[in-house]
């Protein structure tokens, strides 16, 4: 019987062939904890393991995304707690100038495909834009991993999607993802694995894959998968700077669960409106809307190019008096292309707040809060109440999100362009 | 293992199970840089519209009630320690998001999915306030009249991590 991707990267991580359902041991390869959750994650393992060592300190890591840097002393002091564990046993921390840690630990080479990695980040599961199997737990399971360097897994069942039709930009991936949100809710793919076929996302690249796959947590789902064409191997060697990477595709005979068409033809720009990502509508049917703050960034839209689609929408306008537009690469080297190549400087003549490489906008605690009753854009994955502050959260492309911050209103990225 | 106590109903205006709480609502993302566990009890369910002061008015013992998908979203224990800081008996749903699921084992904090906990409700089986027993192992709801309501047996891992009282001295039992 054929196996699925998921499968596949589970059966070379533990003793035999898995099957769905099994309970399995499974060797996880890369291991990371952040701000939020590290912390625990220390604490418990001093209370369980005392000063004994981690199982491999060169595959474990601390990467502070979220305050970062912090701006107050107990999140201060959670990272100096985190630091001093590192020191003392010799892990790597990517610090608060490093950016998304998921991000950071594949084009740090770490995170590659066919590996398994886990951290303290419900969105971990992006990896499997570049075919890596990855998981989002909690900080008892991070503390077990990092000592060692193992844990259970429930194989999941893997459910299928085949997409149809075509779309045009400023139409992108984000769209496509919230089109197949608003389609399956949290219905379909609870506990399940992913694979997407279809030329709508096969022609996806790497950017627009790590933006599809990552709201895979959002449809409640383990973890999603697209299939490589040639296009994705090059992106992924040059994304991870390895020469070689491991391919794995699923098995002509491999069973699914459950197989789903969606046809999205004629896809327009879409919205989440509050209180849930599944809650999509066409932007055209909530177009005029006041918008307070617009966030374009996160591990969901936080690359170059998403902040190059954005600013082909807003490239020689200004931001609307009295909107917020905040701005915030996924990690440093996108930071880094984007002031190299005048995007920064564009998007700052336009009137925007750049922010340092972080989650941004995703959680309180840094940049990006709004108050009641005021509306906020994001290009993130999460629009449930009081993700945000206590005002009302919607999710966008980066380009809705920059259309509607020229214009201060909700706002079709066509009609600027 | 029985676990007895009152049912806690989640529901809506309309009186139906609210579906998709995200951890958000469970453990607001404002209070993540608390570590210690007997701090988290006064936040639980804190930004769930309709149960901010759930803190006060659930007791111990209770066993929570929810709709689909109970725990949708990050991967913060503090959602699970939470409800273990106020004593809560266990949680029943329909179904948890995955990595609650496993947060929830992993701490040896009783969680059972049901799959006909709506109807059970809607039928009028289960109220608010009504004293039960949870049988854990076996997934079943015993009412005080004697009838049972079937949920879904745990898995054997998630009885095992219970049993060891949670996943750290699991480890220790299970051969490297």
């Amino acid at each position: 019987m054929g196996k699925t991707i998921v499968e596949k990267i589970l059966s070379r991580h533990t003793s035999s062939e898995v099957n769905p359902g099994e309970i399995v041991w499974i060797e996880i390869d890369v291991k990371s904890a952040r701000d939020f959750g590290g912390p625990n994650v220390v604490k418990h393992y001093q209370k369980h393991y005392g000063d004994t060592p981690v199982a491999d300190k060169n595959s474990t890591f601390f990467t502070f995304d979220l305050v970062a840097p912090p701006k107050t002393r107990k999140y201060a002091e959670n990272q100096a707690v985190c630091r001093e564990f590192a020191r003392k046993h010799g892990i790597r921390v990517y610090d608060v100038d490093a950016g998304i840690g998921s991000h950071v630990l594949m084009e740090e080479g770490f995170i590659l495909p066919g590996k398994t990695a886990v951290g303290t980040d419900s969105h971990y599961n992006i990896v499997g834009a570049i075919g890596a199997f990855g998981q989002g737990m909690g900080d008892v399971d991070i503390t077990f991993v990092f000592k060692t360097g193992k844990t259970w897994f429930e194989v999941p069942e893997t459910v299928k999607i085949e997409l149809k039709g075509s779309y045009e930009f400023p139409v992108s991936a984000k769209d496509l993802v919230l089109r197949v949100l608003k389609e399956i809710k949290t219905d379909f793919a609870l506990g399940k694995a992913i694979e997407f076929y279809g030329d709508p996302v096969e022609n996806l690249p790497l950017y627009e894959r790590i933006t599809f796959l990552s709201m895979v947590t959002e449809m409640g789902g383990i973890i999603g998968f697209i299939p490589f064409t040639d296009r994705t191997i090059d992106e992924v060697k040059k994304f991870t700077g390895k020469e070689e990477i491991e391919v794995i595709y699923a098995d002509e005979d491999a069973v699914y669960r459950d197989v789903k068409t969606i046809d999205i033809t004629g896809l327009k720009s879409q919205i989440a409106a509050p209180p849930h990502p599944h809650n999509v509508h066409d932007v055209d049917q909530l177009k005029g809307e006041k918008v307070d703050a617009v966030y374009i960034g996160s591990c969901t839209n936080g690359r170059t190019e998403d902040f190059h689609d954005a600013y082909r929408i807003i490239k020689g306008k200004k931001v609307h008096p009295g909107t917020i537009l905040v701005i915030a690469p996924a990690t440093k080297r996108v930071y880094r292309e984007l002031m190299l190549d005048g995007t920064l400087q564009g998007f700052f003549e336009a009137g925007a707040v750049i922010m340092n490489p972080s989650c941004a906008g995703c959680a309180e605690g840094h940049v990006g809060m709004i108050g009641k009753g005021e509306v906020s854009l994001n290009t993130s994955n999460r629009n449930f109440p009081g993700k945000q502050g206590k005002g009302k959260t919607f999710l966008v492309s980066p380009a809705v999100a920059a259309a509607s911050a020229i214009t201060g209103k909700i706002t079709p990225p066509e009609e600027v362009l | 293992m029985k676990i007895k106590g009152r049912v806690f109903l989640l529901t809506d205006k309309n009186g139906d199970l609210i579906k998709d709480i995200d951890t958000d609502q469970i453990y607001h993302n404002a209070y993540l840089h608390i570590t210690d566990i007997n701090e988290m009890g006064k936040y639980a369910l804190g930004n769930l519209e309709g149960y901010e002061n759930f803190p006060e008015l659930v007791k111990e013992n209770d066993i929570l009630i929810a709709g689909h998908n109970f725990g949708a979203g990050s991967s913060r224990q503090q959602a699970v320690d939470c409800f273990r800081a106020l004593k809560v008996g266990a949680i029943i749903a329909p179904s948890f998001g995955a990595i609650y699921r496993r947060n929830a084992i992993n701490s040896a904090f009783p969680i059972i999915e049901c799959p006909g906990i709506e109807e059970y409700i809607e039928k009028g089986l289960l109220k608010h306030g009504e004293q039960i027993e949870l049988d854990f192992e076996d997934g079943v709801i015993l009412k005080e009249d004697g009838t049972t309501l079937p949920c879904k047996k745990p898995s054997p891992v998630q009885i095992d991590i219970f049993k060891a009282g949670g996943l750290f001295e699991y480890g220790k039992t299970v051969s490297s």
